[in-house]
């Protein structure tokens, strides 16, 4: 299936990546205005399911890297995207079919339309993660094996660097310094793999599921419905708890902001006191030693009155939200992605259960 | 006798409704107090309410006052309204970066028409950690100049990248400009108007250079009404946002710190008029009731991006819930029984229409008047006939209201104190669900003229700094003591300056920047030299 994406659909995928960027993944509202930019200068985009990329296709990803607070400040000039990818294309002396998104969460969705408009390359209605990770790794191709190299980086300025490191870590970590000097955040071309590869591996449609998460949080608004339940009408996910920000804690550590919410419960959660333990995303969420839903499911607030999703940065003292739970992809929930993305691989001592088993259970508590 | 320290004040707050004015002495206490109809000039409300607050002390009392702060809506109407704007000149400096948004991309295109802005882009800018992007290009700067002067633009508007953690690039790119277009041309920069992210600060920036004659004409017709009063010799203050004052020369360069300075002045003047530092303040005007929050004495800020006339900025604004109750709303009973209250109004034409003051339209006044609970207020006899059940239920739909919106502001499950101010706050009942106590002080019409009177002086410093080359200790303790020097040379007696806010957000995903924002008060230093 192929199908256009303009402006109105970048605005509602820009809302709709916020709630599954978890809390993090840096806010899409410039990302979104440099993907709207394009597509009012260049024309629309094409979207196009995976089952219709051959399987001996190339597809590469477009992605930014680095501080999306330096984002905000300092603005791509927007050639960027096009230095990488052609310079990739170079290096693998070969065209791409089509490009897509490193992740769905947070700024990262909206950046291929920029290439894709530009240059009238089509976008890949997937992603390798489902959601936001703070790291390059993290990726559903990176549990099994396909590397994201060569990665081309560049920056405003015109530079580029070019990274064949030894493992996607490695990638990580010498991508990063060099983001840092090149000026906090680069563009990257990163990921080139088959098209059979990715129809093995890749986190189907989530594109257009942010658009249909955005949508549908714009039309409850619009009509004057319950915008929490129409998110989770479209997400499959779990109203966790409600409640009025009490406190936050936040202290850098490494490239991570981590530190933790807490919230007293509101309604049905009065009495109750909720942690949310976050490190950019959103990674625990309990009641006491209890949890409630764990990484890599997914964990957002959204303010009780708009259904507007708030991430850690914009968690304040005094802030009414609903905190909700989703499933993650599937892939994340094998012992392999559990591995990467798990409780532990974040540092909490805890075993991994689905968020609809937990669920399960305190529902059953509920009624005992 | 007469005070020879010329200690008292004049405030003077413009509403949409009403127009305050009060006079304080040196003791800080309320002599004189009056509320007018707002204009739509504005500034024939000012004369009218100034003249009637120095009639009401005299002559001989009024040459006490030292000083004359004034609150006003004359830049948001203008936004709001398009009109009076000047021809601006938007002028980046980053190339080759931000040029994947363009200048207003995001604004309403009405609003693009009307403000006639020019975008013009040249090399330079800065990194996250203070590094240039590009050398600044002076010979492009000397072309804008030129481009500028030719096509007639009025004012420019400099914004640079990361200017908030290095200002060198917009202070030399004013002095070329300057060199160009001669000292009097008015240039705003942005590192002065706003702290991080790019395109709402360049935004602000736009809508600051836009209200250059608009600042002038206000501030400028403030003085003269001053003057025709025999005040001309008053140090005058303009009352910004976040509830502090600015200087008149300050507010001619600034206006855009002048936007939204009301709801700020009224809940700094509920805190001033009960001694309470911790609160929620219910606002009840003729149409609408702004709930706030009193935290440490000043308004609790927004977090969200706030919108001046649909415009996009970064600036730090008051977190209100605003609901459309207010002494004129208008009060109606469906087919089926139930009754509502508002949201539409009769706004500042309550005392005409309302049945109480013998109009035909059932108002919330003429609820709580025909319950008795407002002594002096219409004609008790006007609304005698009323059906006591519809009194009684439109009655519980304001409590509703305001128990609903207070709530809404709450930042914790315990009862909370709640302060009722404006000229509505004869609706409200003295008991509220979730409120402790309910305070309604002497003088609760005109504590936005108040909080315009008492308003404290303010510095700020925002800035990013790499913690590898300071640690965090260091880094705040040199931006608070950057923050204290701003406000006592912006006026405030050194000996009360305290630092009320610091913030440090680490960047996520970078490592080791840190951004630190530091806001420090002070009282106005009212000893004459």
């Amino acid at each position: 299936m192929r199908r256009s994406i303009g402006v109105e659909e970048i605005e509602d995928m820009a809302l709709g990546a916020t709630v599954l960027g978890a809390g993090g993944g840096g806010d899409p509202y410039v990302g979104k205005l440099m993907a709207i930019e394009a597509i009012r200068r260049y024309g629309n985009v094409e979207l196009v399911s995976p089952d219709e990329v051959p399987d001996d296709a190339l597809v590469v990803v477009s992605q930014m890297m680095g501080a999306p607070t330096i984002m905000v400040e300092k603005i791509c000039s927007g050639q960027e995207p096009m230095a990488t990818y052609d310079e990739l294309v170079r290096e693998l002396g070969q065209e791409p079919y089509a490009i897509y998104a490193v992740e769905a969460g947070g700024v990262n969705s909206t950046i291929p339309f920029i290439l894709g408009a530009t240059r009238h390359i089509p976008v890949i209605d997937c992603d390798l993660m489902g959601r936001a990770f703070p790291e390059l790794q993290m990726t559903t191709l990176g549990i099994n094996g396909v590397k994201g190299m060569p990665a081309v980086l560049a920056d405003e300025k015109g530079n580029t660097v070019t990274v064949r490191g030894i493992d996607d870590r490695w990638l990580e970590r010498i991508a990063r310094q060099a983001t840092s000097v090149m000026g906090g955040y680069t563009i990257l071309a990163s990921y080139p793999c088959t098209g059979k590869q990715l129809k093995d591996y890749c986190v189907r449609n989530t594109p257009t599921l942010c658009e249909t998460i955005g949508r549908t949080l714009r039309e409850a608004r619009e009509e004057h419905r319950d915008p929490i339940d129409a998110v989770l009408g479209v997400t499959k996910g779990y109203r966790l708890f409600k409640g009025k920000v009490h406190d936050v804690a936040r202290k850098t550590d490494g490239m991570f902001v981590r530190g933790h919410a807490i919230v007293d419960g509101l309604d049905a959660d009065k009495g109750r006191q909720l942690v949310i333990e976050f490190q950019n995303e959103n990674l625990i969420a309990r009641v006491g030693d209890e949890p409630l839903c764990m990484a890599p499911d997914i964990i957002v607030s959204l303010d009780v009155e708009s259904g507007q999703p708030v991430t850690t940065e914009g968690l304040k003292y005094g802030a009414r939200i609903v905190v909700v739970g989703m499933p993650c992809a599937p892939q994340w929930r094998e012992p392999q992605g559990l591995a990467v993305v798990g409780p532990r691989a974040f540092g909490y001592d805890l075993d991994y259960v689905p968020v609809e088993e937990l669920a399960a259970q305190h529902a059953k508590g509920a009624q005992a | 006798m007469a005070d020879t320290n010329r200690t008292w004040r004049l405030g003077i707050d413009v509403g949409g409704t009403n127009t305050d004015a009060v006079i304080i002495d040196g003791d800080l206490q309320l002599v004189a107090a009056t509320k007018s109809p707002t204009t739509e000039d504005v500034m024939s409300g000012i004369e009218s309410a100034m003249h009637e607050v120095l009639m009401q002390v005299g002559s001989e009392a009024a040459a006490n006052i030292g000083f004359a702060m004034l609150g006003t809506t004359h830049c948001t109407n203008a936004i709001v309204e398009r009109k009076r704007l000047n021809k601006v000149a938007a002028l980046r400096i980053g190339a080759p970066a931000t040029t994947a948004v363009s200048c207003m991309a995001d604004w309403p295109q009405e609003l693009k028409d009307a403000m006639r802005v020019g975008d013009f882009l040249v090399h330079g800018g800065n990194e996250f950690d203070g590094r240039e992007i590009s050398p600044l290009s002076e010979d492009e700067l000397r072309d804008v100049a030129r481009t500028v002067r030719e096509e007639g633009y009025e004012s420019v508007a400099v914004t640079s990248v990361f200017s908030p953690v290095s200002d060198a690039h917009e202070r030399r790119a004013a002095e070329v400009l300057a060199a160009e277009l001669g000292d009097e041309f008015p240039i705003t920069l942005s590192s002065e108007i706003g702290s991080l992210g790019f395109l709402e600060r360049e935004n602000a920036s736009i809508l600051n250079a836009a209200l250059h004659d608009v600042a002038h004409t206000t501030a400028d017709g403030f003085e003269a009404a001053l003057a025709a009063e025999g005040l001309s010799d008053v140090t005058v203050y303009l009352g910004q946002n976040d509830g502090t004052l600015m200087s008149v020369d300050y507010a001619k360069r600034y206006p855009i710190f002048t936007i939204a300075c009301g709801p700020t002045n009224s809940i700094r003047g509920a805190s001033f008029l009960t001694h309470e530092k911790d609160a929620v303040v219910v606002d009840i005007g003729g149409t609408t009731t702004d709930v706030g929050v009193l935290a440490h004495g000043f308004p609790r800020e927004s977090m969200i991006a706030v919108e001046i006339g649909d415009v996009r900025t970064n600036f730090r604004m008051p977190d209100l819930v605003s609901v459309g109750l207010g002494g004129g709303s208008i009060v109606r009973q469906a087919a089926d029984g139930s009754v509502s209250v508002g949201p539409d109004s009769v706004g500042y034409k309550v005392t005409r229409e309302a049945r109480c003051f013998g109009g035909d339209v059932l108002t919330a006044t003429d609820i709580v008047v025909a319950r008795g609970q407002a002594a002096g207020v219409g004609d008790p006899a006007l609304v005698a006939d009323l059906d006591p059940g519809l009194v009684d239920a439109a009655y519980a739909e304001i409590k509703r209201i305001i128990e609903d919106a207070v709530d809404a502001m709450k930042t914790s499950a315990g009862d909370v104190t709640v302060i009722l101010v404006g000229g509505g706050s004869i609706l409200a009942p003295d008991e509220l669900e979730g409120a402790g106590k309910v305070l309604r002080p002497e003088n609760f019409g005109v504590a936005n003229a108040v909080g315009s009177a008492i308003a404290q002086v303010s510095g700020q410093a925002a800035k990013v700094f790499s913690l590898s080359e300071i640690s965090r200790e260091d880094a705040i303790a040199a931006s608070k003591e950057r923050a204290c020097e701003e406000a006592i040379d912006a006026g405030a007696d050194p000996d009360t300056v305290e630092v009320v806010e610091v913030e440090d957000i680490p960047m996520a995903y970078l490592g080791d920047a840190l951004c630190i924002r530091v806001k420090a008060v002070g009282n106005l230093r009212v000893a004459q030299p």
